[in-house]
């Protein structure tokens, strides 16, 4: 896989060293501050930092805002958009708009139903999906042209990521999806949190079998459990999430004050049986409002030092 | 055809209120079959105001008409020679049955009595469900069969999405995902394989994105 931007995860990527992401979510308000401490806490560990888009369509400072404090600190942020609430004009100039700033990196995501949010009654857009994005930046990029075919002057030069859930319904088409997304022009993928790794397993030796691992990046997704709460939470909440029984338990075995350290246990050990995974090219921490927690995990899976490109 | 459903009695009543003589203009098509405007509810209607308002010492009259059709001229000419006898008009057709009430009756308010909802179809006596948003440019044949733009809630062309479990989309368990449903069609058809044809940008411009739509049928004018 040539690279084809200045991006520095791509580089660390193409260099054939393991890359580490993590997120952050932007805040409910306009202080900028709240970005800077969370970039702060995990700045050295990780290769390149997530900016959420009005994740779980809660509203939030946008995304290309946050993306542009982290540049304004001299990091690389992956701008997350989503198609639910710009149409082709707002997500083509909001590209541009990042591109300006020499944000090179991109996920290209549609995004959770407005229904879990705080504007419920809002309308979605929904006018591209998020392999018409992919399809769309990509095309910005190669050919520098807009989706109406006009020329753009100095195109983005963005590397284009998509997410993946391995764990989502049905199971038999979730290689197929991705085959799908690679075609449309991922370049790097993010998946969902990983608990259950046997089927994770399954689902990358479904992706080696059509040689998907050759043709696109795939960082394994992660997240610590803070409590026991949180595990049964996701399990039985959050769509398209699958932990185990037996990871729930083990969390809600250990005493109440023991669990966040088990979460994090667990996370790690997760991270050391992902890493012996073929295809398995990176990961992408996302300790949800916990960011302190992700130079330690980092730390004890053995993925420091970050590589300087 | 255009399924709708019945207004709460209150917010009927808050429209018609102020007027004393009052036609209640029912419909024979689509809000007949999805029990909401037809005939059999102008008259439960009918009595339930007569009632309401005959408790509150207030006279009014009521009548009750259903029409063959509110969206043709033929049909709604039927009551011109008697639409000045009366204050307002409470239509229990479609959006476009009142619309075109308003249109032909210049001088009468008209209020809607139904709540127009969506394309679909009746699945069982009492289940109405969405299957078509008229978006101008069908694309069935590259769904199998089946529609994501009404029955996705992300109306997502290259689904399902991450949030499909079970067969059911994330925003609620009693909602099939359409693409989980878009696969099994495509598997019970043993075509697969047509899954990865990615469908591209689609051109809204047809659907209301465009504005208002009209057909023309020169061939058939007269």
């Amino acid at each position: 896989m040539k690279e084809k931007t200045p991006s520095k995860l791509e580089k660390i990527l193409a260099s054939g060293n393991l890359a580490v992401t993590s997120e952050c979510g932007p805040p409910r308000g306009s202080d900028p501050e709240a970005i800077i401490e969370k970039a702060n806490l995990i700045k050295d560990y990780v290769d390149a930092i997530n900016i959420t888009d009005n994740q779980t369509s809660v509203t939030r400072m946008c995304s290309l805002a946050a993306c542009i404090r982290l540049k304004l600190m001299g990091l690389e942020p992956v701008l997350q958009m989503v198609t639910r609430d710009r149409n082709r004009i707002a997500l083509q100039s909001d590209i541009l708009g990042a591109a300006s700033f020499d944000i090179h990196n991109m996920l290209c995501l549609s995004g959770d139903h407005q229904s879990f949010g705080d504007c419920a009654s809002g309308q979605n857009v929904h006018d591209l999906d998020s392999m018409q994005l992919i399809q769309t930046v990509r095309r910005m990029r190669d050919e520098g042209k807009f989706i109406g075919g006009d020329e753009i002057k100095r195109p983005p030069k963005m590397f284009v990521g998509a997410a993946a859930n391995p764990f989502a319904d049905p199971f038999e088409i979730r290689v197929a999806r991705l085959a799908k997304k690679v075609a449309a022009g991922a370049e790097f993928i993010q998946t969902q949190c990983i608990y259950n790794l046997d089927k994770f397993e399954k689902w990358m030796e479904g992706v080696r079998d059509r040689g998907l691992h050759e043709k696109v990046h795939i960082l394994a997704g992660v997240t610590p459990f803070k409590s026991a709460g949180m595990a049964r939470y996701m399990k039985n909440k959050v769509p398209g999430m699958d932990v185990p029984d037996e990871v729930v338990k083990r969390m809600s075995d250990r005493p109440k004050d023991k669990q966040a350290e088990e979460g994090i246990n667990i996370c790690v050990e997760s991270i050391q049986r992902l890493k012996e995974i073929k295809g398995v090219h990176g990961f992408h921490v996302m300790a949800i409002e916990w960011e302190e927690k992700v130079p330690e995990i980092v730390q004890r899976a053995g993925l420091l030092p970050r590589p300087k490109m | 055809m255009i399924v709708a459903e019945k207004k709460p009695m209150e917010e009927v009543i808050k429209e018609i209120k102020d007027y004393k003589n009052i036609l209640l203009l029912g419909c024979n098509e689509c809000v007949t079959v999805c029990e909401a405007g037809g005939k059999k509810e102008v008259g439960i209607l009918a009595s339930a105001l007569r009632m309401y308002f005959l408790n509150q010492g207030e006279e009014k009259r009521i009548d009750e008409v259903t029409l063959e059709r509110q969206c043709d001229h033929e049909y709604l000419e039927e009551i011109r020679d008697r639409i000045d006898t009366y204050d307002a008009v409470l239509s229990l057709a479609c959006g476009v049955g009142v619309q075109f009430m308003a249109d032909k009756y210049v001088s009468i308010p008209v209020y809607p009595g139904v709540n127009t909802c969506f394309l679909g179809a009746t699945e069982k006596r009492g289940l109405w469900t969405e299957r078509c948003q008229a978006c101008g440019q069908c694309i069935l044949a590259s769904t199998a069969g089946i529609c994501p733009i009404s029955r996705c809630a992300k109306r997502i062309l290259n689904g399902p999405c991450g949030g499909s479990t079970n067969g059911k989309c994330e925003i609620s368990k009693e909602l099939d995902c359409a693409w989980q449903l878009i696969i099994n069609r495509l598997k019970a058809m043993s075509r697969m394989d047509d899954y990865e044809i990615l469908l591209d940008i689609k051109d809204w411009s047809s659907d209301r994105a465009g504005g208002p739509r009209k057909v023309v049928r020169e061939d058939v004018q007269e």
